[in-house]
């Protein structure tokens, strides 16, 4: 038996990070965040809160400042990209700027072909990433053929085949028509992964993420099981956020 | 958005010629080229040939030939430059009608036209039978250094990326009542392209963050696969050796 949650070693320790652009512009102030293995959290807040920057730091895009992170165990470090960046899958928000390859096929080995696969076994994991997100058929074609939908599954699978134990998808519904938000929401939940969402679509969070955190000013200040969050009103206006016109939790 | 932009030339179909590895084509369009190229251009006979072969191939392939003679439309501008040898070239001259036209320019003229021609509808043949992708990974195994492989699949994905938000930026001006009609005019369009570029800057610092998220560590993998089988090469270097032949027996015969 699976011990309770709060028992187990969590997947994701990040500890008093704070960190500062070149241009001295102070992004985060100190933010601890624990989640356990297959939570799906969601990140709120406002723009400018410093969630991208968070984000940027999971898997050391961004670093050098205060702070530590961990992903289950391991630091993050230099000396530990290789293997942070195959645990920590990111789906950055533009499918644009994630799939650059001639074919969806080439895009999504390029990340297990980094790793060091080849042959066989590279082309069983881009075709599990491919069937993880129903996107098998479209393989063989270049990725500015696709529906905007199509390509922002695709771009969840070139981080699935690294067979990432943290997935990160920023701004996972943006952009995204009803149903193909939808879709994608099946595929997060079919999935099961650890899963941070940093979102201002308020709803899907609530829909995908039983505890949400909210960022402002670079730090975290709240923390909990997303329904509470967001029923809090003063909370909510701290923090400019609010749920779309007309919808009212049950 | 850009569906259909990298297929611009390509003409789907399940032919033979469709079918063959993309290197074994690519090879088989440059030596064609080459053996075009250095055939004397008194051979009338040899061009014949030429293009004979082009429009065997092009009925193998199932490519319409009224789209490909479209595509040769490219060449015009550089048979604009031919068109003119014959009334600016010099030495020994001869009456057509009311116009007096230099023999060297004719024949310099002809050279270019039949040549270009040539050289343009092969490689119109070889785009309306290999994706974008096929051809990037075709010179790939032809072992073209890998950072120009990888910039021109670079510029083939993201062309069409800029390209849609080029039109998007034009929409936008124009739906603000931009119509420019002089030059002075231009300004908002010079800004556009400015702002373009920095958009197109951002982006590529956005891609590379990506790229470096899934391990990029300076060197695109090595994803060849097998190798083109031999039959691919033998049935496409029937073509080149064709050509071959023929321009060979027409240096012999001049």
């Amino acid at each position: 038996m699976t011990p309770p949650l709060e028992l187990q070693e969590p997947s994701l320790v990040v500890q008093d990070l704070a960190f500062a652009y070149p241009d001295g512009r102070q992004a985060l102030f100190g933010v601890d965040l624990e989640v356990r293995p297959g939570e799906r959290v969601a990140i709120l807040g406002p723009n400018g809160a410093g969630k991208t920057t968070l984000v940027l730091h999971l898997n050391g895009t961004l670093g050098g400042g205060r702070g530590t992170i961990s992903v289950d165990g391991l630091t993050v470090a230099k000396a530990n990209m290789r293997e942070i960046r195959r645990r920590v899958g990111i789906v950055f928000q533009d499918p644009d700027d994630q799939l650059f390859m001639p074919t969806v096929r080439d895009d999504v080995a390029f990340g297990p072909a980094n790793l060091g696969y080849r042959g066989e076994e590279l082309a069983r994991r881009v075709h599990s990433a491919l069937e993880a997100v129903g996107m098998t058929d479209v393989a063989d074609r270049p990725p500015h053929h696709l529906s905007f939908g199509q390509r922002r599954r695709v771009a969840a699978a070139t981080v699935l085949s690294m067979d990432p134990s943290l997935l990160v998808l920023d701004e996972p519904s943006s952009n995204l028509d009803p149903q193909a938000r939808r879709e994608f929401a099946e595929i997060v939940l079919r999935l099961g992964l650890t899963t941070l969402m940093v979102t201002h679509d308020l709803p899907y969070a609530l829909q995908l993420c039983p505890r949400a955190v909210v960022m402002h000013e670079g730090v975290i200040v709240a923390d909990g099981p997303t329904r509470d969050l967001l029923a809090d009103a003063e909370l909510m206006a701290a923090n400019r956020l609010e749920l779309p016109y007309g919808f009212v939790l049950a | 958005m850009g569906a259909g932009h990298g297929h611009r030339w390509f003409v789907h179909g399940h032919s033979p010629v469709h079918e063959l590895a993309p290197e074994a084509k690519v090879a088989a369009t440059v030596l064609f080229v080459l053996a075009v190229v250095v055939t004397p251009r008194e051979a009338f006979w040899a061009f014949g040939l030429y293009v004979a072969i082009i429009v065997a191939v092009a009925l193998v392939a199932a490519v319409p030939l009224g789209r490909l003679a479209r595509r040769l439309v490219i060449e015009l501008p550089f048979l604009a430059f031919a068109f003119f040898l014959p009334f600016i070239g010099g030495g020994e001259r001869v009456q057509v009608g009311f116009l007096s036209l230099s023999v060297a320019g004719l024949w310099g003229a002809w050279n270019i036209l039949i040549k270009g021609t040539l050289g343009v509808a092969a490689t119109a043949l070889l785009g309306a039978t290999t994706t974008v992708p096929e051809l990037l990974r075709g010179l790939e195994r032809l072992h073209m250094p890998k950072p120009i492989v990888a910039i021109t699949s670079f510029m083939v994905r993201y062309g069409d990326v800029i390209t849609d938000d080029m039109r998007r930026m034009k929409v936008a001006r124009e739906s603000r009542g931009y119509d420019p009609r002089w030059l002075w005019q231009v300004r908002a369009v010079a800004t556009s392209a400015g702002a373009l570029f920095i958009r197109s800057y951002e982006r590529g610092e956005r891609v590379y963050v990506a790229m470096l998220s899934r391990g990029y560590d300076g060197a695109l993998p090595d994803l060849r696969t097998a190798p083109a089988p031999r039959r691919d090469w033998l049935a496409a270097l029937v073509v080149p050796a064709t050509t071959g032949a023929i321009c060979i027996a027409a240096l012999v015969t001049a």
